[in-house]
């Protein structure tokens, strides 16, 4: 099976739940997840989030805040390797994530 | 160190390095509590005889389980929430992540090795650094159960308590990444 084409980082993915009568596919992009912490500094997870995914400053801040306020934020999305590398980068800089699939 | 409340703060080098001038207290601060950093890390679970032999050590089965200790349980936590998948995950990924943590906080200790009080970074040394303040911000904020909410108490310790010299550190290291993070990022 070919795996779920990969968009450059930039672009912003559409918004699965605009599907909701697609029945769940081994295809269903998984996703990766980043939860708030007490520790890590927004700057750094900001700074984290522009380094790794070389997402725009306006958008790193923005999945920031996401993390800080709401809890957790879906900071990218792809095949299940892709997330299994990007929680593992994560990870090394000290971020607490998970991945999971999305539903 | 703290005592005045002025501590130094990491200014750009050309060519995207930065410095910093530490005190000697300063410096065998950083240095007792990375060297404490890469002990907690340690070289992870390894199996009997893979010390003598790097290919097994290579080959190696990370460990299955979350770490016992809190500190280590937050420098490596679960990458699923499904048990069976997290174990998988860390087998494969657990003993890299640990090495890369000691490369890290070694060369830390190495920069540290030439003394003060000027210490200047290289790009790639200043991102080690970088990494090494998280893990040692985490670790202490894990040990000080440091929380989001106020009213934990921690920024009004007794100068007899315990913890009051960690919280100093914690508070100073959250300095040095702030101001290290303005050198990576000017311009972008």
């Amino acid at each position: 099976m070919e795996p779920v084409s990969v968009a450059p980082a930039e672009v912003e993915r559409p918004d699965v739940s605009e599907a909701p009568f697609e029945a769940p596919a081994p295809d269903v992009p998984w996703v990766t997840l980043v939860h708030n912490d007490p520790v890590n500094l927004m700057s750094y997870v900001t700074y984290v989030f522009q380094t790794y995914f070389g997402y725009s400053k306006s958008k790193a801040k923005k999945l920031m805040e996401d993390v800080h306020y709401k809890g957790r934020a879906v900071v990218s999305s792809g095949t299940r390797e892709e997330m299994e590398r990007d929680v593992q980068a994560m990870h090394g800089y000290g971020l607490w994530a998970t991945l999971t699939q999305d539903h | 160190m703290g005592s005045h409340g002025r501590w130094a703060a990491f200014t750009r080098v050309r060519g995207g390095g930065a410095a910093i001038a530490l005190d000697d207290i300063e410096i065998s601060i950083l240095r007792s509590l990375t060297t404490q950093l890469l002990e907690l890390v340690g070289p992870g679970s390894l199996p009997d005889g893979a010390d003598d032999d790097p290919l097994a050590a290579l080959l190696a089965d990370g460990p299955t389980e979350p770490p016992k200790d809190p500190a280590l349980a937050r420098l490596f936590p679960s990458a699923y929430e499904q048990d069976a998948d997290a174990a998988e995950f860390r087998r494969f990924t657990e003993n890299d992540l640990r090495a890369r943590k000691r490369e890290d906080a070694l060369a830390v200790l190495r920069t540290l090795d030439g003394g003060g009080p000027r210490i200047e970074l290289t790009g790639d040394q200043a991102r080690q650094w970088l990494g090494t303040l998280n893990d040692l911000r985490l670790t202490l904020g894990s040990r000080l159960e440091v929380t989001e909410e106020e009213g934990n108490g921690l920024d009004r310790l007794d100068d007899e308590d315990p913890r009051k010299p960690l919280m100093i550190a914690y508070q100073w290291f959250g300095l040095l990444q702030e101001t290290l993070l303005d050198v990576l990022t000017a311009g972008r």
